[in-house]
C-alpha cells in the first residue's frame, strides 16, 4: 500500500516540504471548466466555458460581478467561489461606504489571498478549492490577477485556469505581447480564440461560453448571448475554421498543445480529459 | 472600603462615571478656520491661539496640518481632539502608503473618512469637539470641504468654521471668484482674518496661511496682521458712558 | 471651568423643502439646494435629492448628517439587492425598505423627512411620504421639510386628491400633465421661498418618465 502519510490534514508537512492538502485544493482548480482572462492598458476581458454537469441540468454561473470596477471568473468548487465573491462584494461596499471611492483591485486581491492563506495554516479548516481570475480597474490602470487556494496570488497580462487551460495558455503565450495596446474588440476576439482552444475541437457557441468586459468608462458587464454569437460568426469561427479544427484536433493542434502542457504542467490535460466523463466530483 | 463597595454597586455612580468619559464641553479650543479655492489649489488660514475658556492659554498652536500628499486639514474646536484626529489620519495614511501600489487616498477620500469618524462618534454620544476644514488637490481636481462635530458636511468654493461663518463668509461670497491668483487669495484671507481679529475675542494676531497645490503643502511661518486701533472712539471708550465709574 | 456651551445635542436642523408629484406616466421630485444651520446658510448648492434606483428617487430634509447616512445605507442595500436579484429595486420595494430602515432606528431616529418618488412596475408615477421613524403612506403628491407647512395646503388646493375614505380606493395620481406638474412645483417653491428662511437659493427638479430621468434647475431667492 502506498498510502500518503502526510496528507490527512492541512497543517502537516511532508518530508519533502510539501503541503499535500493544499496541493489537492490546487488540483480542484484544474478540474473545473476553463476560465480565461486577458487585459490591455484600459480593458480586461474575462471569459469562461459553461459546462453542464449532466444532460439534464443547466450549467453553473462562473463569472461574478463584484463591483462596477471588479469582476471575477472562477474554476474549481463553484460553491467556494460564490462564498469568496460574496466576501469581495461586501469588502467593496464597505470601502466605498467609508471613502466614497472604489476599492483598489490590488488591495482586494491581497485581502482575498490572506483569507485563503489562513485556511492553509489551521488544522480545523480546509483550503478553498477554487481559483479566481480577478479583473479590475483602478487609478493605476487595468489589472488581471490570479488567486490560488494556496494563498498565492499573481498578476498577469493574460491567464487561463481550469480543465484544458493549458491549450488556452499556449495560445495566450503566443499572443500576449500585443495585448497591452489591444483594442477592446481585439481583446474579446482573443478571449474567444483562447476559449476555443480549451474546447478541443468542440464547436464554439455562445451557449457554452460567457464573456465579460470591464474597462475605462465601461463598468463590468456580461456580454449577452446574441452579441457573443455575433462576434463568433463575424470571426468566422463557427463557419469554416471550426470543422477543420474538429477533424484535426485529435491529430495536430491538440497534440501540439499537449506537448507543451506535458512539459510544463504535467498532469493538467489528463485531468481535463477525466472531467469530460462527468466524473469530476469537485464540479458537483 | 465600605464606601467604595457601595459606590460600585450603585448604578447612578456607574452612570456618571460613564458620562465623565465623554466630552461634554471643550477645554482648550481654537477659533475659526477659513479656506478658499484659488487658481492652483486651496488656501487656508487659521490663527494660533488656544483658548482655555476665555483665557488665551496657548499662543503657538498649529491648527493646520498636511495629510498625506494631497490633503490639508484645518481644525477649530477642542485642540486635544484635533490631535487625536491627526493620530487617526497618520495611521490611515501610513497604512495607505504601506500598500505601495500606486493608489493613494485623495482629499475626497480623507474627507469622507473624517465624516464617518465624526458621525460615528456623535452616534456614540461622544463627539470629537471640532469643526474641520479639509482641502486638497489630486489629479488636477481641487477639493474643499468641511465637517462639523455631529457629522454635518459639505463641499463649497469657500468654507469657514465658527465665527468665520458669520464674519468671513459674507466677505468671501462678495469677493471670491474662480480664478483667484495666489496673491489675491492671500489678500482675501487676510481681509477675513482681520475682521475676525477685530470682532472675535478669542482670535489672536498670530496666524498662518497654508497652501496646497498639485506640488504639495506649504504652511507659512506665523506672522501678524497690521491693525489700526487709533479710532477716536477707541481713545476713551468710557466717554459718554453714564455710570458711577 | 464653568460650562459655557448649551448642552450638546446630537441633532441639528439643516432645513430645506421637498416636494413630489405623481402623474399617470411620470413622477416629479423636487427640492431646494440651500443648507442652513440656525440663521447661517452653510452652502447654497447642496443637493437633497438622491437617486436610489433607476426608477426611484428620494428627496430628504432635516439633519444632513443623518440624511447622508441614510442615503449611503440605502445605496449599499440596493447594491446588495442588485447582486442577489440581478435587477433594480422597484419603487414600492424601496419604499418598504426605507420605512424599515427608519424604524430600525426608532429609539435614536434618523432626523430626516423624506419623500420618495418614482415609477411602479406598470410605469405609473408613485409617491411615498414618511415621518422620521418610518410610518409611510402611498399618495399622489406630498411635501416634506421646513417649507411643507406652506407648500402642502397649496398642493391640496390645486390637486384635490380623491378622498381616502372612498371605496373602492380611487387612483391617487394627479390629473396634471408633466409640464403642468413641473410648473406647479416651480410655483410652490417660489412661494415657499418668500416666507421660509430655510428654503431658497436654487430649485432642483428631477423628472422620471418612460424615456428615463431628467433634471431641471431654477434659481430661487437667495435672501
Amino acid at each position: 500500500m502506498f498510502r500518503n502519510q502526510y496528507d490527512t490534514d492541512v497543517t502537516t508537512w511532508s518530508p519533502a516540504g510539501r503541503l499535500f492538502q493544499v496541493e489537492y485544493a490546487m488540483e480542484a482548480v484544474k478540474q473545473g471548466s476553463a476560465a480565461i482572462g486577458l487585459r490591455s492598458k484600459t480593458h480586461v476581458v474575462l471569459a469562461c466555458v459553461n459546462k453542464a454537469n449532466s444532460e439534464l441540468s443547466s450549467h453553473q454561473k462562473k463569472i461574478f460581478k463584484v463591483d462596477d470596477h471588479i469582476g471575477v471568473a472562477i474554476a474549481g468548487l463553484t460553491a467556494d467561489g460564490r462564498v469568496l465573491s460574496r466576501y469581495m462584494r461586501s469588502e467593496c461596499i464597505n470601502y466605498s461606504f467609508t471613502y466614497e471611492s472604489p476599492l483598489p483591485v490590488g488591495r482586494l486581491v491581497v485581502q482575498l489571498a490572506d483569507k485563503a492563506q489562513v485556511c492553509t495554516q489551521r488544522s480545523w479548516k480546509r483550503p478553498y478549492g477554487v481559483g479566481l481570475l480577478v479583473a479590475g480597474l483602478d487609478e493605476s490602470g487595468a489589472h488581471l490577477y490570479y488567486n490560488c487556494p494556496s494563498g498565492n496570488y499573481f498578476e498577469y497580462q493574460a491567464f487561463a485556469i481550469g480543465s484544458r487551460s493549458q491549450a488556452a495558455k499556449t495560445y495566450l503565450e503566443r499572443r500576449f505581447g500585443t495585448f497591452q495596446n489591444s483594442s477592446r474588440e481585439d481583446l474579446i476576439k482573443d478571449a474567444l480564440f483562447a476559449i476555443r482552444e480549451t474546447l478541443q475541437g468542440e464547436k464554439l457557441k455562445s451557449s457554452i461560453c460567457t464573456v465579460t468586459v470591464l474597462g475605462v468608462g465601461e463598468p463590468f458587464h456580461i456580454l449577452d448571448q446574441e452579441t457573443v454569437q455575433g462576434l463568433i460568426n463575424a470571426f468566422e469561427m463557427a463557419g469554416e475554421e471550426a470543422p477543420a479544427a474538429d477533424q484535426g484536433a485529435a491529430g495536430e493542434e491538440g497534440a501540439a498543445g499537449e506537448v507543451v502542457a506535458a512539459a510544463e504542467e504535467g498532469a493538467a490535460p489528463e485531468e481535463g480529459a477525466a472531467t469530460e466523463e462527468g466524473a469530476a466530483p469537485m464540479d458537483i | 472600603m465600605n464606601l467604595m463597595d457601595s459606590s460600585h454597586s450603585n448604578p447612578m455612580s456607574l452612570c456618571s462615571q460613564a458620562d465623565s468619559q465623554r466630552t461634554l464641553y471643550p477645554y482648550v479650543t481654537g477659533t475659526s478656520v477659513i479656506g478658499v479655492k484659488y487658481k492652483d489649489g486651496i488656501l487656508m488660514a487659521a490663527d494660533m491661539g488656544g483658548s482655555y475658556g476665555s483665557t488665551l492659554r496657548y499662543k503657538s498652536v498649529e491648527r493646520m496640518k498636511p495629510i498625506g500628499k494631497h490633503s490639508l486639514l484645518g481644525a477649530s474646536g477642542e485642540i486635544s481632539d484635533f490631535q487625536e484626529i491627526l493620530h487617526y489620519l497618520d495611521e490611515l495614511i501610513l497604512y495607505d502608503n504601506m500598500w505601495d501600489d500606486g493608489n493613494s487616498l485623495g482629499p475626497k477620500e480623507v474627507h469622507s473618512y473624517l465624516t464617518r469618524v465624526m458621525y460615528n462618534r456623535r452616534n456614540k454620544f461622544n463627539p470629537l469637539w471640532n469643526s474641520l476644514v479639509l482641502g486638497g488637490v489630486k489629479n488636477g481636481q481641487k477639493y474643499l470641504g468641511t465637517v462639523s462635530m455631529i457629522g454635518v458636511h459639505f463641499e463649497d468654493n469657500h468654507v469657514a468654521t465658527g465665527f468665520g461663518n458669520h464674519l468671513a463668509r459674507p466677505i468671501l461670497r462678495d469677493e471670491w471668484h474662480e480664478d483667484l491668483s495666489f496673491e489675491d487669495g492671500v489678500k482675501l484671507l487676510e481681509k477675513c482674518m482681520r475682521v475676525l481679529l477685530y470682532r472675535d475675542r478669542s482670535a489672536v494676531n498670530k496666524l498662518q496661511i497654508a497652501k496646497i497645490t498639485e506640488e504639495g503643502v506649504t504652511i507659512s511661518q506665523p506672522y501678524s496682521l497690521k491693525t489700526f486701533w487709533g479710532f477716536s472712539a477707541f481713545q476713551n471708550p468710557t466717554v459718554g458712558a453714564e455710570g458711577s465709574w | 471651568m464653568t460650562k459655557q456651551q448649551a448642552n450638546w445635542s446630537p441633532y441639528d436642523n439643516n432645513g430645506g423643502s421637498c416636494v413630489a408629484i405623481a402623474g399617470a406616466d411620470y413622477c416629479v421630485i423636487a427640492a431646494d439646494t440651500r443648507m442652513s444651520t440656525g440663521y447661517n446658510i452653510l452652502t447654497r448648492d447642496y443637493s437633497k435629492i438622491c437617486k436610489l434606483a433607476d426608477k426611484c428617487v428620494m428627496a430628504s430634509s432635516g439633519f444632513q448628517a443623518d440624511v447622508r447616512a441614510l442615503q449611503k445605507h440605502l445605496a449599499a442595500r440596493h447594491l446588495i439587492y442588485q447582486h442577489q436579484h440581478n435587477k433594480q429595486m422597484s419603487c414600492p420595494a424601496m419604499a418598504q425598505l426605507l420605512s424599515n430602515t427608519l424604524y430600525y432606528k426608532r429609539f435614536f431616529p434618523y432626523y430626516s423627512f423624506n419623500v420618495l418618488g418614482g415609477l411602479d412596475n406598470e410605469g405609473k408615477g408613485c409617491v411615498f411620504t414618511y415621518d422620521a421613524v418610518g410610518s409611510y403612506e402611498k399618495v399622489g403628491y406630498s411635501s416634506q421639510g421646513s417649507g411643507s407647512t406652506l407648500i402642502m395646503p397649496f398642493l391640496d388646493n390645486q390637486l384635490k386628491s380623491p378622498s381616502p375614505l372612498l371605496l373602492p380606493a380611487l387612483d391617487a395620481v394627479t390629473p396634471l400633465s408633466e409640464p403642468e406638474a413641473v410648473d406647479l412645483v416651480k410655483t410652490v417653491f417660489a412661494s415657499a421661498t418668500e416666507r421660509d428662511i430655510y428654503t431658497g437659493d436654487k430649485l432642483e427638479i428631477v423628472i422620471l418618465n418612460a424615456s428615463g430621468i431628467r433634471r431641471e434647475y431654477m434659481d430661487l431667492r437667495k435672501d
